[in-house]
């Protein structure tokens, strides 16, 4: 009896520890500043903290400091970072962050939503800002940056409509939000637009892995849609996404990345990547907030028109020809003439014309 | 129709095995008196050792050996907090739990350039059948050799437990360690052995997790395996049969979830996702019964009580 319960209890600290998204590394925290060897001095510093996945997670944690360190770079500002190893750290290191004189505050990732706002109503004299979150009131001080990510969902979804030659695509999603349906929308419609062009069906098949951290559950859905005739699939899932890939590679079929370049994991069968340039979006918003010091109290949005969103340069894998129309079709969203929808309504709205 | 059965199947293995490795741990711990709940963490350690060795040596058995060596030696810290010195099971094996991923995060910053997850490794376990095995409906039955360790284990395991000399002393040690010690039975030697065999079968678990399903290890490979491996050890009345019978069960029910969502029929995904929690629990009502564990479990044993 006493086993179950100590179960019981184990299970709800694993359940807590997963909603939290938090790596589980305990410890000290790595702090690091990275301006003393510019000759250009300005006083302005900007820093940022992580979310628990460190500063070197190969994604956007490491993108928004690429970021920084550029900005550092052209304009001689000071950047520094205090990487994060759990959610209650959050707050702390915001606040050491002010107390050692910066003046614009970035936390990465939308886990850090409601330190950053927690900080922003305590120092209403520092400036604020948040990567992948939007507030209900942002507070004056407070920056969201969001990007719209059926932008380049649809260059993909673009690309596997013209790529396909089963006529059948896959998305993989982890849980359904907001926020996803813009991946899945963007995509469906991006190949729909790619079908049209073609004068064919294009099925999409699409299935939620009901999880962002289960890869077994990704890999089977993905074989699942494989075997079911699929050749390209597009996942946006998180970790379930490394079993996406993998499914890829052992059927010999082509996936779509999402939000880095992920053709390092399986070089022969990632078709493209779904990019977010969160670093470029960084930057752009400290600049901002360097030159003109009025950007709180607002959530801004990033795509293809501001060039932090997009698909790798490197197309070898892409069928001839599929990469410069791709290009294209951006250019038509860029310009407005293309929208890509990013949720149910609007989706079916852009089927319909 | 035929390509969905093997489908279900092929699924239903691949799901079950890094649970079936934790679940047959689990047992050889209990069934000697020792709770462990420190699997979820033996399992992360074996996961990363696997597909870190695995990357270096370029030899996907020799990382799976090396993720058994890691998980034996975490279930050594374990078997010292809980046998010798008499502390709450419980208690160390949430340490071991909150040790696990802290260290493997740790060292692989080290090794990985600062990153959370390694490289991918580029000999994976082979496949049944080799990599290019089968065509059609029997491509997804060419499952990972694993698939096979893992069953052969629990058929060995079980032989173990009930048809040999070692076994019986191993049950007696967990029903009634005084009696065993009386007999002659070394219960400290025994339970150091079970616990220590425990974190090398859930150090492989992690690593059939790493080395078969994905290549890598990343912060997410392991999260909560080891919780229903141990739900399964409970569910299985703490057999090697029924444990991993248990595991085959759920890994079932995650695969009819996979088969029945976006299809042309479709079903909420929300509901489908319970699917599995909610099998477990009608098929626990219905067939399983009363379950009661080994009578010492949990209880450290100190020599001359009684």
């Amino acid at each position: 009896m006493k086993f179950k319960k100590a179960l019981a209890l184990g299970l709800a600290a694993a359940l807590t520890i997963s909603l939290a998204a938090c790596g589980g590394s305990k410890g000290g925290d790595k702090e690091k500043s990275g301006s003393d060897s510019s000759e250009k001095k300005s006083d302005y510093s900007v820093a940022m903290i992580t979310d628990t996945g460190g500063i070197n997670d190969q994604s956007f944690n490491q993108s928004a400091w690429e970021g920084l360190q550029e900005l550092s770079e052209e304009t001689g500002a000071e950047v520094n970072y205090i990487e994060s190893k759990q959610v209650s750290d959050f707050v702390t290191n915001l606040e050491r962050l002010g107390d050692k004189g910066a003046t614009l505050l970035w936390g990465v990732g939308y886990a850090c939503a409601d330190a950053i706002e927690e900080a922003a109503q305590s120092n209403p004299d520092l400036q604020y800002a948040i990567v992948d979150n939007a507030y209900e009131n942002t507070p004056d001080n407070v920056t969201g940056v969001m990007f719209r990510a059926q932008e380049p969902s649809f260059m993909v979804g673009y690309v596997a409509g013209k790529t396909t030659e089963t006529n059948q695509v896959g998305f993989v999603g982890g849980i359904a939000s907001g926020l996803i349906d813009q991946f899945q929308y963007g995509y469906e419609a991006g190949v729909q637009y790619a079908a049209k062009e073609l004068g064919k069906d294009i099925k999409v098949s699409v299935q939620y892995a009901e999880s962002f951290s289960d890869a077994a559950k990704g890999k089977a859905i993905a074989s699942k849609m494989y075997s079911e005739g699929c050749d390209v699939v597009y996942h946006a899932a998180g970790g379930s996404g490394t079993g996406v890939i993998e499914a890829a590679k052992e059927a010999d079929k082509w996936v779509i990345g999402v939000d880095r370049d992920q053709a390092y994991l399986a070089p022969d069968n990632v078709l493209t990547s779904a990019l977010k340039l969160v670093g470029k979006a960084v930057k752009e918003v400290s600049l901002d907030a360097m030159n003109s010091g009025e950007i709180g109290g607002q959530t801004l949005t990033y795509g293809l028109k501001e060039e932090c969103v997009g698909i790798p340069e490197e197309h070898g894998n892409m069928p001839e020809g599929v990469y410069e129309e791709t290009l294209a079709v951006a250019d038509k969203i860029k310009s407005g003439e293309l929208t890509a929808p990013s949720t149910e309504d609007e989706y079916n709205e852009f089927v319909a014309k | 129709m035929l390509s969905s059965i093997t489908l279900f199947i092929g699924i239903t293995l691949m799901y079950s095995t890094p649970l079936a490795f934790a679940a047959l741990g689990g047992v050889v711990s209990e069934r000697s008196g020792v709770t462990n709940l420190g699997i979820e963490g033996m399992m992360t350690i074996g996961a990363f050792t696997g597909a870190t060795v695995g990357y270096f040596t370029g030899s996907a058995w020799g990382g799976f050996l090396a993720a058994g060596a890691a998980g034996g030696m975490i279930a050594l810290l374990h078997a010292f907090a809980s046998i010798t010195c008499r502390a709450d099971q419980t208690i160390s094996g949430i340490a071991i739990n909150l040790i696990g991923p802290g260290v493997a995060l740790f060292i692989c910053r080290i090794l990985f350039d600062g990153a959370t997850m390694t490289v991918p490794v580029t000999n994976k376990i082979p496949k049944l059948f080799g990599s290019a095995g089968g065509s059609g409906a029997l491509k997804n039955l060419n499952v990972d050799v694993t698939v096979v360790v893992a069953l052969a284990l629990a058929v060995l395991l079980w032989v173990f437990l009930y048809k040999t000399k070692w076994g019986f002393h191993i049950r007696a040690v967990g029903e009634h360690p005084a009696a065993a010690d009386t007999m002659g039975i070394h219960v400290y030697r025994i339970r150091y052995l079970c616990v220590i065999v425990s974190g090398i079968l859930a150090g492989f678990g992690g690593a059939s997790m790493t080395l078969a399903i994905i290549p890598q290890f990343t912060p997410t490979a392991i999260s909560g395996q080891g919780f229903i491996a141990l739900a399964a050890v409970i569910f299985g009345k703490w057999t090697p049969h029924g444990a991993y019978g248990a595991c085959l069960l759920f890994g079932a029910a995650q695969a009819l979830t996979v088969i029945l969502g976006g299809g042309s029929f479709q079903v909420p995904s929300e509901i489908l996702a319970m699917l599995p929690y909610v099998i477990t629990i009608i098929i626990l009502i219905l067939f399983v019964g009363r379950s009661a564990a080994p009578k010492a479990s949990g209880q450290p044993y100190e020599k001359g009580e009684r």
